[in-house]
């Protein structure tokens, strides 16, 4: 196992645990997306670049997007 | 259930979970081990016999194309549920639905920006789709790279999504098509070479851009019907918050 690899797991590690204790919803969304970044790269440095390409469309195009619109239709509906 | 309760249990499943994980890992083929027969199997038949030079497309679109169907139907089903769904929501604020408001749109940035990356990001996810046989990449990839110039056209200003030419109709007639074209391809394998997705096209040479025979139709349809679910799903979305 290379140092990038090692590097990789550690920071998505890290991403997700961050995840996890960020409670609020907005900010959650920004952290999972940087988790989703990271899980890409881990995808990557392991020799798998076309896992890689799906992981960053939908990490950080189609689920932030569809979870940032519904936040804001949520709040919408309280005011 | 109680705080110390609820700490005791996830302990309890952390420690199953994270030892049946580690049995797991320690199974896995180590990095630097020979590639299992399987592997080498995949990358010789997709070259040789499907003439991609992207395994995973070849396994993707040939060994469990079947599979691929049904995954993109299922794509298709969902984005058709959740637009209906959204639509249904929609028509009760049909008669507050006044167009005169006007948008103070985005700041300048960002508008410079959105609409400068249009371009490029259209391009790019033409790219990753046409090439999806070559390198990785592919229609799933390049389509929602393309729904992706939609959120920027919206982040450019809102006004430009609730323009009058409303596009949600041809959306839908590209996820349509898209949905349609994988199928019709299935069957065409069926009539002409007698198996479903059996390749009836020209194989071409492996490395040039016309190769991979129906493998590289595919890769469009199912590019064509993910840029249309997804943005499709977007559109529904947007046209909520903004008409409000």
């Amino acid at each position: 196992m290379t140092v990038l690899q090692l590097a990789a797991l550690a920071v998505v590690a890290i991403a997700g645990t961050v995840t996890v204790f960020v409670r609020e919803p907005l900010r959650q969304t920004v952290v999972a997306g940087f988790l989703g970044l990271a899980l890409a790269i881990l995808f990557l440095v392991f020799g798998a670049p076309d896992v890689a390409l799906s992981q960053i469309v939908v990490a950080t195009v189609a689920v932030p997007v569809m979870v940032l619109l519904a936040l804001a239709k949520l709040r919408e509906e309280e005011r | 259930m109680s705080r110390r309760a609820r700490t005791r249990l996830f302990l309890g499943a952390a420690a199953v979970l994270g030892a049946v994980l580690l049995w797991g890992l320690l199974a896995l083929p180590r990095p630097v081990a020979p590639p299992p027969p399987s592997a080498r199997l995949s990358t010789s038949v997709a070259v040789h016999e499907r003439h991609v030079t992207d395994t995973v497309a070849g396994v993707t679109f040939d060994l469990r194309g079947l599979d691929t169907l049904g995954e993109e139907l299922i794509l298709f089903v969902a984005a058709t549920g959740a637009a209906v769904l959204l639509r249904a929501q929609r028509d009760e604020h049909d008669e507050a639905d006044d167009d005169s408001e006007e948008d103070p749109g985005a700041p300048g940035v960002l508008r410079v920006a959105a609409t400068t990356l249009v371009g490029p990001v259209l391009v790019l996810g033409a790219y990753i789709v046409a090439h999806g046989h070559l390198t990785p990449g592919g229609g799933f990839q390049g389509g929602v790279i393309f729904a992706a110039a939609l959120v920027l056209v919206y982040a450019a200003g809102k006004t430009l999504a609730t323009d009058p030419v409303h596009p949600v109709a041809s959306i839908e007639i590209v996820e349509a098509v898209g949905a349609a074209a994988y199928v019709l391809v299935a069957l065409a394998g069926l009539v002409v070479a007698g198996v479903a997705l059996a390749n009836f096209l020209a194989l071409g040479t492996a490395g040039q851009l016309l190769s991979g025979g129906t493998i590289l139709v595919l890769q469009v349809a199912v590019g064509a019907e993910v840029a249309g679910a997804v943005t499709l799903v977007l559109t529904e979305f947007l046209d909520q918050l903004v008409l409000e």
